[in-house]
């Protein structure tokens, strides 16, 4: 059975209709997100690498869709503890589920088995790789505060050197006609292939070492992402930049009525608490949005819509 | 001239066959080996460190009796795409052939990505030629680039 149509590996492969059409159907799952479209299937959801918030989004969305989940949710109960190899646990698994939902802790893990797998795979994460439906629902969420996804101004905020969703973020929005702003340390400023691509796509942006009221004044969106004490090779860079990139509820003073605070969570402590109660603040809907998002997501990877 | 002629002397010359010529001399034994060269029973004649107009110092390897395919030489291309293969029949360069630059690469190279699946399962590495001029490979599974200088054979 060739599963490789109805895969989600990345979204290298949609164009701007097919993000649309997703997003449409994620909108409608959020009208009426229960309903038995999954009666009588059977999802895995192969967790290699631990992951709450991804893992739960996604099991809600099947239970919510009337379908039943097995699985695990930390590689060491498994046989790959043992040496198995990724390809026997697929081929084991896919014997039992009609749909499989991977995480994994090494970069083309899921790649791989879509192609080994007689059932659909959706990948969950890969490393430091692809995670698509994070990008989904950011996209989604971007939709559903702004009313469009076109010509937004979008802020990037924190580590954009290693950060796997803001890179999707670029990739999937080069349909949209967006402005980005990259505001980050020295150490994980965007790295110059991303910034090529922007280029070879026609996606204006600027960066910016500074984070304040003034640099965010114009954001439709502001993107916050975690910058991490091991990211850095010289710590003493770290403890004097560890505080200029937090965002605190006083900086949104001047800022546009419409703009909202998107976050991929977890979050520690980029985002001061006293933001939380902010009209602005986003994140915790944002985490919500990514149940409509994954039921369209896993309809889709079984050709139910 | 006369000195070109004179390393070329260094190694015998051969009646009937094939000679890769102008292989940068750290990469000689990479070609040994993605040709299969150690199974094949035919005299081969390895030189390397010879001197070269052009290149400083090369490798040169002539294998009698045998001629490679299309298919066998566009391998070549990821290590040393600058290399020539010289056809020769009666003693006689018949035929120059640069090598061709293949669109994908095949169970031959290893991605430079410690956390690419590649490197962990038992399964074939895949790489498309995103530049064909500087022989720059991206990875299928882990999206990694490498440049063809940090090139390494499985």
């Amino acid at each position: 059975m060739d599963n490789s149509g109805r895969s989600l590996i990345s979204l290298e492969g949609l164009d701007r209709d097919d993000i649309l059409e997703l997003l449409r159907q994620a909108a409608t799952f959020e009208t009426k997100p229960d309903r038995k479209i999954l009666d009588g299937k059977v999802v895995a959801t192969l967790f290699f690498e631990p992951s709450t918030r991804t893992r739960l989004s996604f099991e809600t969305a099947v239970n919510r869709l009337g379908g039943r989940v097995i699985g695990f949710s930390d590689a060491a109960t498994t046989s790959s503890s043992k040496g198995e190899t990724l390809k026997d646990t697929i081929m084991m698994v896919s014997n039992y589920a009609d749909l499989i939902i991977m995480r994994h802790y090494l970069e083309g893990a899921a790649k791989y088995a879509s192609e080994i797998s007689p059932v659909p795979i959706i990948n969950a994460g890969d490393g430091a790789n692809q995670h698509p439906s994070q990008t989904m629902l950011d996209l989604y969420s971007m939709l559903k505060t702004q009313g469009r996804l076109d010509g937004l101004d979008i802020f990037l905020v924190g580590d954009l050197k290693y950060g796997r969703t803001v890179h999707s973020m670029l990739t999937a929005m080069r349909f949209f006609n967006p402005t980005f702003h990259f505001i980050s340390p020295e150490e994980l400023k965007m790295p110059a292939e991303y910034k090529e691509f922007c280029r070879e796509n026609g996606i204006r942006f600027s960066e910016h070492s500074e984070f304040n009221e003034k640099v965010i004044s114009e954001a439709d969106i502001i993107y916050m992402t975690r910058v991490q004490r091991e990211r850095f090779t010289d710590l003493m860079e770290y403890e004097r930049v560890k505080d200029s990139f937090i965002l605190h509820n006083d900086m949104l003073a001047g800022t546009k009525p419409n703009l909202r605070i998107l976050h991929p969570l977890p979050r520690v402590n980029e985002i001061s608490q006293d933001v939380d109660s902010n009209p602005k603040a986003y994140y915790f809907q944002q985490a919500k949005n990514g149940l409509f998002v994954r039921e369209a997501l896993i309809c889709n990877a079984l050709n139910l819509l | 001239m006369e000195k070109a002629k004179k390393s070329e002397q260094l190694v015998a010359a051969i009646e009937n066959g094939t000679v890769i010529d102008h292989i940068p001399s750290d990469k000689v034994f990479d070609v040994v080996n993605l040709l299969g060269l150690t199974s094949i029973t035919t005299p081969i004649t390895i030189g390397a460190n010879l001197t070269s107009h052009k290149m400083g110092s090369k490798g040169i390897i002539k294998i009698a009796d045998r001629y490679f395919s299309e298919e066998e030489c566009s391998k070549l291309s990821v290590i040393a795409p600058n290399i020539v293969l010289n056809i020769i029949r009666n003693y006689e360069v018949a035929e120059k052939k640069a090598i061709p630059v293949p669109d994908e690469v095949r169970g031959i190279v290893k991605c430079c990505n410690p956390m690419c699946i590649t490197n962990h399962e038992p399964m074939q590495t895949v790489f498309r030629v995103v530049d064909k001029r500087n022989g720059t490979l991206r990875c299928r599974y882990c999206g990694k680039d490498i440049p063809r200088d940090d090139v390494k054979l499985l």
